[in-house]
């Protein structure tokens, strides 16, 4: 707290400008871009630990028993490990940082025309407590016992107790780094909320706001409403691993149950909170190179609030077979049918944007139009979820897992992709190559459905998660099934061999990209007034002002086809 | 450390002059996760403790009500103090007055804090531990993490009380630290009351 509350002080010692060192520029910096790239770098590192992951144990599940090239053969306990942390890397060291963070940091300040966050110490605070729970989190793979492997979700008793889980220093050492994690981005959270708030450019009034900022100033919210729950739990359990506490243990008098309702409070929001910067991200992406006004701006704004209200009442729909009651349930089924509401009006705002549009197919835009309609997916095969008397068939099963992967891979690759195709010239001044933009575009989608797609058949056929080794079951053994399993670990290695590209793109585009200019789309929001890349401060001696909202494309009786946040109206 | 701070930020609201301070903003913002760790824990708590098990269970010490209510008093008074002293620093600075206020306030919070601990070790003495009952293990948990709060808002605080005394402490950071002892007084008596009284 004290931090946070003398952080304005710090103001004062800025001035002294002279040639920043190597640490002080890229490490210790406590500019929003650099530490936006710091979280974007982490998070794509991260992102090769968890696909790798994904490819071993997908591995074992098409070839059970064989030895993996680049591991071996896969033990159970590690087959475990590998799914735990494979779940805890993607959505807390992938979308989180990525999405949350280094959109966030990167957008907000650049996006509402301020020149850095309000509390930059703080910012850099948060980034250097992500940093140690990463590394924390890597640690827990190598000691004795190996990483936890009780799922993403820590369901106790197993996870409460080593006898179970035998990973007695991985199942407590995996609980602090995703509570260090947390931790991290409260601190950004609280940095983005007030930034909104209290910065925002001369003349940027609250309709003004492009979308995906109050996008990732809602989600910011959701978080810091929801999390305190996850971190009561997780300190508990932590208790129960480490000091023999019974908090979840039923026969010391404690509940099972009661982590499951901490851990989805926080489990349920927590979606919205990486799925709201994904949508941001799309609408301005549909707005630009559909060269339309943003349909129903004030209808996204209010839905998506609604949204973010209804997500605090949805949690138990994970828990439909865990021993709530029926009414309970009912209500839950309610709430949750009630939620894709909001959800599909967003979407369907942004298909209506593209109506009439002269829509523009760069590599970025493709990405964006991928994520409305594989999300649509999931976000429709959700419902059936939500529905307890499905439900009861369907828990557990690979169709929910290829539900939420029709959440997710939208969300924290589909997505995120479109975002650094399009920002990628702000950030480092060249554009990325577009030909290789689209082929890694047509690798990565078309492999993610030939991945996701069986593992819905499969579930839907009664195929359970979290099994080592399908042929110890009879029923689920038969070669059609074997077959598509198969399938859809081919699928995922193209779609990583995919990334490849994708990398390759990336780093050769920062020398060698085509200059992009300050406004390489011709788009509106203040982002595009700053020099590619951004300076220091952003906008350099004369800070902008606005006078007119985000998306005034193609308005009648202009030459040009844009009209930017910051122009001076001529007949003033 | 001063070189690695290259942020070209003006102090932000230089043109505008918003609703709130970012010190108090974002401290308010804090204090709404704050509610919602307490809130669970509370939570957690209530459902333990409508389970089977008799509450408080035979054979563990019961606590020290009267002692905590006299502790609590003073715990309030140090939040009034702490007004007062904000009050005094709006209207006339790092006054001698002002000083002496938020020393008061300070030393308040420490005796507390003390008396607190006091209390703690004594109950362990007669058997009372994280582990001896979910009583024990919830008492702990909820009044020690109120404890860490108060720790931790007191070093605020004080560091507050070192500006103010070198004279470079500015309103808003005050206000932010003010907010959170609100925040760590605010929620004692809720726990006190749920805790202490059943
Ligand atoms: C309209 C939107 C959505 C609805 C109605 C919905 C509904 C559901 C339901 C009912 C379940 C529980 C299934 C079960 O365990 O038996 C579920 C699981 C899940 N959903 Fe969704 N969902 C929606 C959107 C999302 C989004 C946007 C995400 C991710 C960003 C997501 C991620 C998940 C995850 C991770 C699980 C499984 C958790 C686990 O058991 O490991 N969902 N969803
Ligand atoms: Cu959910």
């Amino acid at each position: 707290m004290a931090e946070v509350a003398h952080a304005e002080v710090g103001h004062d010692d800025h001035h002294d400008h002279h040639e920043p060192s190597f640490w002080s520029k890229y490490v210790f910096s406590t500019d929003h871009k650099m530490i936006a790239m710091q979280y974007m770098f982490t998070g794509m590192a991260m992102a090769l630990i968890g696909g790798f992951f994904a490819y071993v144990f997908r591995m074992q599940l098409a070839f059970p028993g064989a030895s993996i090239p680049f591991w071996g053969t896969l033990s159970p306990a590690a087959y475990n490990s590998l799914v735990t942390n494979h779940g805890t890397i993607m959505i807390f060291w992938v979308a989180m940082p990525v999405l949350i963070a280094a959109m966030g940091n990167f957008l907000i300040p650049l996006m509402i025309g301020c020149d850095d966050m309000v509390f930059p110490r703080v910012n850099r605070l948060s980034y250097q407590i992500f940093l140690i729970s990463a590394i924390v989190l890597i640690i827990s793979f190598f000691v004795p016992g190996g990483g936890f492997g009780g799922a993403w979700t820590a369901y106790p008793p197993l996870s409460a107790k080593a006898q179970y889980n035998a990973t007695p220093f991985g199942a407590p050492l995996w609980l602090i780094a995703v509570t260090l994690e947390i931790v991290a981005f409260l601190l950004g959270g609280i940095n983005f909320i007030t930034t909104v708030m209290n910065a925002r450019a001369k003349g940027m009034r609250m309709y003004d706001i492009p979308i995906i900022v109050w996008m990732i100033v809602i989600a910011s919210i959701l978080f810091m409403c929801s999390v305190g729950p996850l971190i009561a739990g997780a300190v508990m359990l932590l208790f129960d691993q480490t000091l023999g506490t019974g908090f979840f243990d039923g026969a010391a008098g404690g509940d099972p149950v009661l982590w499951q309702h901490l851990f989805w409070f926080f489990g349920h929001p927590e979606v919205y909170v990486v799925l709201l910067p994904a949508m941001g991200i799309v609408g301005e992406i549909t707005c630009t190179f559909a060269r339309k006004k943003l349909f129903a701006y004030k209808l996204i704004l209010y839905s998506t609030i609604g949204l973010g209200i209804l997500s605090f009442f949805v949690w138990a729909h994970h828990q439909f077979i865990s021993g709530v009651d029926p009414r309970a349930a009912y209500l839950f089924t309610t709430t949750t049918l009630l939620i894709s509401i909001p959800v599909a009006i967003v979407l369907f705002a942004y298909i209506a944007t593209l109506y009439g549009g002269s829509i523009r197919f760069t590599t970025a835009m493709l990405f964006a139009l991928a994520f409305t309609g594989e999300f649509l997916l999931g976000g429709v095969t959700g419902i059936w979820l939500g529905s307890s008397g499905v439900d009861v068939y369907l828990h557990d099963t690979y169709f929910v897992l290829a539900h939420f992967h029709y959440t997710f891979v939208p969300i924290a690759i589909i997505a995120t992709f479109a975002a650094v195709y399009y920002w990628y010239p702000k950030m480092f001044g060249r554009k990325m190559n577009e030909t290789w933009g689209k082929i890694h575009f047509w690798g990565t989608t078309v492999s993610f459905n030939g991945i996701f797609i069986p593992l819905f058949i499969l579930g839907a056929g009664g195929q359970h998660r979290r099994i080592y080794n399908f042929q110890h079951y009879p029923d689920l053994a038969g070669a059609d099934m074997q077959d598509m399993r198969v399938f859809a670990t081919l699928s995922l290695i193209v779609m990583l061999a995919f990334q490849v590209i994708f990398i390759v793109n990336f780093f050769v585009s920062l020398k060698r990209g085509e200059k992009a200019g300050n406004n390489p789309w011709k788009a509106n929001t203040l982002e595009w007034v700053a020099t590619s890349p951004a300076p220091h401060g952003n906008f350099g001696p004369v800070m902008p002002e606005v006078y007119r909202g985000p998306y005034e494309y193609s308005v009648e009786g202009r030459e040009e086809d844009y009209w930017p946040q910051n122009e001076k109206p001529s007949d003033s | 450390m001063k070189t690695i701070d290259p942020s070209f930020a003006e102090p932000i609201d230089s043109d505008r002059s918003p609703a709130l301070s970012s010190s108090a903003l974002g401290i308010l913002v804090f204090i709404v996760t704050e509610l919602m760790f307490f809130a669970a824990l509370i939570s957690a708590y209530l459902i333990i403790k409508a389970g089977p098990e008799a509450w408080p269970p035979a054979g563990q010490p019961r606590l020290p009500i009267e002692a905590s209510a006299v502790n609590s008093l003073i715990l309030f008074a140090s939040g009034y103090i702490l007004f007062r002293g904000y009050r005094s620093f709006v209207k006339e600075g790092n006054s001698e007055g002002t000083v002496k206020l938020v020393r008061f306030c300070l030393l308040l919070g420490v005796v507390f804090v003390a008396v607190q601990g006091f209390e703690w070790v004594r109950l362990v003495g007669f058997g009372l531990t994280m582990t001896s009952s979910q009583y024990g293990a919830f008492f702990y948990l909820i009044v020690g993490t109120h404890g860490i709060h108060a720790i931790g808002a007191l070093i605020g605080i004080w560091r507050l009380y070192v500006k103010l005394r070198a004279g470079i402490l500015r309103q808003s950071s005050f206000q932010g630290v003010l907010f959170f002892w609100y925040f760590v007084v605010g929620i004692w008596p809720i726990l006190y009351v749920l805790v202490y009284l059943s």
